[in-house]
C-alpha cells in the first residue's frame, strides 16, 4: 500500500437525496390510482362534460338552506326543497337526468366558471353584480324581505322601526343592502340563516330582515318568534349558468315558461306554501289551484315533533350512518395526505440537509412558503386557482394534495430535527463500510431519525385529522361539514356535536395507541443505553 | 506525509494531540479529501488529488478503494437500532448483495473470533465498550478487507477492555492481517507493531523499529514527545 499525501483536508460530500426522491415518486404512483378510485363513489363531481347528455348537473348549498334545497329532516341522506322539486322537473322535460352537487355558498359561483357543473339553483338573486359573473335565466321566483322579531318585540313592524337597533340578514342579499343604506341601523351579515336566528333567539339581534320563505320556513316553526309586518323591497331568483353556456341557457328558460303557463310551478310552489300574489303577478298565472300545502307542513311536523328524549335518541341514531361515512371520508383523505406529507417531507428534508446548494435553497424555500401562508388558501388555490393553470384536479384529490403539501413542510422540519440528532459518526461508519450515500442514509441514519421523530409525526397526524376539516370548502362532505349540516338543520349544536366530537376521537384514539407500541419497539435499544 | 505499508505489517502511527495522525488516517479512505497527493490501495490508486475539484468520478473511485479497507473508529460507531449479528451483516447485505443466509455462518464466525459468540442477538447499547469495540472490529471485517484501519481504538476503554480489543488485533496480525492503527497507546504500539510513526505539525517526523524508536529515538521533538508521556 502507497499513501503520500499533504495534510490539510476536506470533507467528502456527495448528494444522496436520490435515491430519496425515487421513494416520492413510488409514494405519489400509490396515491393518484387511489385518490381516483376514491373520488368517483364518493359522489363528488366530475368534470360535467363527461356525460353532458344524459345528466345535466347543479349545485345548491344544501346546509342550513331551508326551504330551497335542504336535507330532509326525517331522513338526512335524503335532498328536498322548492327548487330541488323545480329541478327536477326541469331537467324530466329536458330528458335528462339532474346530479345534486354540493358546494359551499361563497363557491358556488366560482365552481360554475372552474366546470364543475352546468347550474346553480339557490336563491341566487339576480342583482347587476350576479349577473355579470354569470348567465341566468328567466327569474323564477320573486320575494320581498320580511321582518322577524322576538314575540315581545312585535313593535318592530317597518323597515323605519328597525332604526337604532341591531338587525341580522344573510350575506349578499336584497335585505342587507337595503339595511345597509340606513346608516342609523346596525347590520349583522350571517352566511347560514340559523346562527341568524339563534342570535336573535339569544338577543345578540333585535330583529331579522330575510327573504320571504327564510323567514316562513324558521320562524314560522316556532312559537318565540313572529314574522311582523309588510314585505319589503322585492328580488329575483335566476337559475345562473357559465357565461355563454347558451344550449342549456335556452332550453331551461323554454321550460320555465311551459312550467309557468301550464300552472306546474304554481303546483309545486304551493305544496311548499310559497305561491304568493307577487307570483301570481310575474307569472301571469292567476288562477287558483288550492294547492295542498303538504311539504310545509311536513316539515313542520317534522321539527315540531322529534322532540322529548325518544325522539332524540331516534334522531341520533339515524345520524350515525351519515357521520360513519363522513368519518371514512376525513381518515382516508388524511391517511393519504400523510403518506404524502411523510415521504415528500422527508426529501425535502434530505435535500435540505444533504443536497447541493440549488436543491437546499429549494427546499428551504417550499418549506418557509408552505409554513408561512395559511393552509385554508392553499386549499382554495390548489382547487380554485390551479384550473386557471389547466390543471384540473378532483376535490377529493385537490384536498389530499392541499393537506400533504402542507404538512409535507412541517414533516421535513422533523425530520431534519432527527437527522441532525443521529451522529456524525454513524454515517462515517457506514461510508467506511463501503455504503453508498444513499445506503448509508436509508439502512442506517434514516431508521435513528425517524424513532426520533416518530411521537412528533403522530401528533402531527392527530392534527392533520382535524385540519382535514378545511376540506370542507371544495365540496368534501367530511366530518365537520357534517357537523354543520346536522346541527344547522336541527338547530342541535349540542347533541351533534358530542357525536362527530366523539367520531374524531374514534378516529384518532387507535394512532395515538399504534405509534405508542411502534415507539415502545423501536425505543427498547435506546431505552437500555439510557439505562446503561 | 509519504508511506509505504507492506502487506501483513502492524504500524502504529503516535503523536500529540492535533498532530494530523486521525486525518491522515482518515484519508486513506476518504472519509476526508486530501489537498494533493496520492493513494494506492491494491490496485486501485488515485492520483493527482485536488481537494478543490473532488468529483463524481474520482468519489466513485474512491468507494472501490474503500472496499478493501476496514475501519474502526474511537467511539465505535455501532449502528444502535440494529443487533450486533445485523451489525456485522448489514454492509455485505447491502454493498455486495449478499443472501443472509450466505453471509450469517461468516458473521457469526467473525463474532467468535472476537469473542462475541454468545451476544450475537443483543443490542449494541447492552454491550460494554470492550465488546462494542470488538464488534465493529468482526463489522470490519464481514467486508474481507485488505487493510484495517484503527483510529484510537481504545482510547474510549478502560485498560481491563482495551486489552480484549489488542488481543484481537494481536490475533489478526498474527494471521497476516495489514493493520494501521492511531494510537497513545505506547506500551501496544511498542510490543505489537513492525513499525511505528512519529507524526507531529502533520508531518512524519520518525519513523522505524518499534525497540529503536521507543529505546533511542533520533529526533528531539520525538524525544521530548515520549518523555511528557512518562
Amino acid at each position: 500500500m502507497i499513501a503520500r499525501l499533504r495534510s490539510g483536508a476536506r470533507q467528502s460530500s456527495t448528494p444522496g437525496f436520490r435515491s430519496a426522491l425515487s421513494l416520492l415518486v413510488v409514494a405519489l404512483a400509490l396515491l393518484l390510482p387511489v385518490g381516483r378510485s376514491f373520488a368517483a363513489p364518493a359522489g363528488q363531481p366530475s368534470p360535467p362534460s363527461a356525460a353532458t347528455t344524459h345528466e345535466v348537473s347543479w349545485a345548491s348549498d344544501g346546509e342550513a338552506n331551508v326551504p330551497y334545497v335542504f336535507h330532509d329532516p326525517a331522513d338526512t341522506n335524503h335532498l328536498e326543497g322548492f327548487e330541488f322539486d323545480m329541478v327536477q322537473e326541469i331537467a324530466r322535460r329536458l330528458g335528462r337526468s339532474a346530479r345534486f352537487v354540493q358546494n359551499d355558498w361563497d363557491g358556488l359561483i366560482p365552481g360554475l366558471q372552474r366546470g364543475m357543473y352546468d347550474m346553480v339553483v339557490d336563491g341566487i338573486e339576480m342583482t347587476p353584480d350576479h349577473v355579470q359573473a354569470a348567465l341566468f335565466s328567466r327569474p323564477y321566483y320573486v320575494t320581498g324581505d320580511r321582518i322577524v322579531v322576538r314575540r315581545d318585540r312585535q313593535d318592530l313592524n317597518s323597515f323605519s322601526s328597525l332604526r337604532g337597533h341591531v338587525v341580522g340578514t344573510i350575506k349578499e342579499t336584497l335585505a342587507e343592502r337595503l339595511l345597509q343604506q340606513e346608516s342609523s341601523i346596525s347590520v349583522r351579515s350571517y352566511e347560514e340563516e340559523t346562527y341568524a336566528f339563534s342570535d336573535l333567539r339569544n338577543g345578540r339581534l333585535d330583529a331579522l330582515l330575510l327573504d320571504g320563505p327564510i323567514a316562513l320556513y324558521y320562524a314560522g316553526v316556532t312559537d318565540d318568534l313572529v314574522i311582523v309586518g309588510d314585505p319589503i323591497g322585492q328580488t329575483r331568483y335566476g337559475i345562473a349558468f357559465r357565461q355563454g353556456n347558451l344550449a342549456l341557457h335556452d332550453a331551461v328558460d323554454r321550460v320555465l315558461g311551459d312550467m309557468m303557463q301550464d300552472g306546474t310551478l304554481q303546483e309545486i310552489l304551493g305544496r311548499w306554501n310559497l305561491w304568493t300574489p307577487e307570483m301570481a303577478q310575474m307569472t301571469g298565472d292567476h288562477t287558483q289551484r288550492h294547492v295542498e300545502p303538504t311539504q310545509w307542513l311536513r316539515y313542520r311536523d317534522a321539527m315540531r315533533s322529534q322532540t322529548g328524549w325518544m325522539g332524540l335518541l331516534h334522531r341520533y341514531v339515524g345520524f350515525l350512518p351519515i357521520i360513519g361515512e363522513a368519518a371514512g371520508l376525513t381518515l382516508i383523505v388524511s391517511a393519504l395526505a400523510m403518506v404524502l406529507a411523510v415521504s415528500l417531507g422527508l426529501v425535502l428534508a434530505l435535500g435540505r440537509h444533504y443536497g447541493p446548494a440549488p436543491v437546499r435553497w429549494g427546499s428551504g424555500f417550499y418549506i418557509e412558503i408552505i409554513r408561512g401562508t395559511p393552509l385554508l388558501i392553499q386549499v382554495l388555490f390548489i382547487f380554485y386557482g390551479l384550473p386557471g393553470l389547466g390543471i384540473k384536479l378532483s376535490p377529493f384529490f385537490a384536498g389530499v394534495l392541499a393537506l400533504g403539501l402542507n404538512y409535507a413542510a412541517y414533516e421535513a422540519e422533523n425530520y431534519r430535527a432527527g437527522l441532525s440528532s443521529v451522529p456524525r459518526g454513524q454515517m462515517e461508519a457506514a461510508i467506511a463500510l463501503n455504503m453508498t450515500h444513499g445506503q448509508a442514509l436509508r439502512l442506517v441514519i434514516i431508521p435513528q431519525a425517524f424513532r426520533t421523530v416518530l411521537p412528533v409525526m403522530t401528533n402531527d397526524f392527530i392534527a392533520l385529522l382535524k385540519d382535514s376539516s378545511l376540506v370542507s370548502v371544495i365540496t368534501l362532505t367530511e366530518l365537520t361539514k357534517t357537523y354543520i349540516r346536522l346541527s344547522s338543520t336541527y338547530y342541535d349544536y349540542i347533541g351533534t356535536g358530542l357525536l362527530v366530537g366523539a367520531a374524531y376521537l374514534l378516529l384518532g384514539l387507535p394512532f395515538v395507541r399504534f405509534a405508542r407500541y411502534v415507539e415502545r419497539r423501536l425505543g427498547k435499544s435506546i431505552m437500555r443505553s439510557e439505562h446503561h | 506525509m509519504s508511506l509505504c505499508v507492506k502487506r501483513g505489517d502492524l504500524i502504529s502511527i503516535i503523536g500529540p494531540s492535533g498532530c494530523g495522525k486521525s486525518t491522515f488516517l482518515r484519508c486513506l479512505n476518504f472519509l476526508e479529501i486530501p489537498d494533493s497527493g496520492t493513494i494506492r490501495i491494491r490496485d486501485v490508486e488515485i492520483d493527482k488529488l485536488d481537494g478543490q475539484n473532488w468529483n463524481r468520478a474520482q468519489e466513485r473511485r474512491a468507494h472501490k478503494l474503500r472496499a478493501h479497507v476496514g475501519m474502526v473508529f474511537q467511539s465505535f460507531n455501532l449502528f444502535p437500532h440494529r443487533t450486533v449479528l445485523d451489525n456485522v451483516m448489514m454492509a455485505p447485505r447491502a454493498v455486495k448483495n449478499a443472501s443472509p443466509s450466505e453471509i450469517e455462518p461468516l458473521a457469526r464466525s467473525l463474532l467468535a473470533k472476537v469473542g462475541l459468540e454468545g451476544l450475537a442477538a443483543r443490542y449494541p447499547a447492552t454491550l460494554s465498550g470492550g465488546q462494542q469495540q470488538r464488534a465493529a472490529i468482526a463489522r470490519a471485517l464481514a467486508m474481507k478487507p485488505a487493510v484495517m484501519l484503527y483510529d484510537e481504538p481504545t482510547s474510549a476503554l478502560d485498560p481491563e477492555l482495551a486489552e480484549e480489543v489488542l488481543q484481537v488485533m494481536r490475533r489478526l496480525d498474527e494471521e497476516g492481517m495489514t493493520q494501521i492503527v492511531v494510537t497513545h497507546d505506547m506500551r501496544f504500539a511498542r510490543a505489537a507493531s513492525d513499525r511505528v510513526l512519529y507524526v507531529e505539525g502533520g508531518r512524519i517526523i520518525e519513523s522505524g523499529d518499534p525497540e529503536e524508536l521507543f529505546a533511542a529515538p533520533e529526533d528531539q521533538r520525538t524525544r521530548r514527545f515520549l518523555r511528557s508521556l512518562l
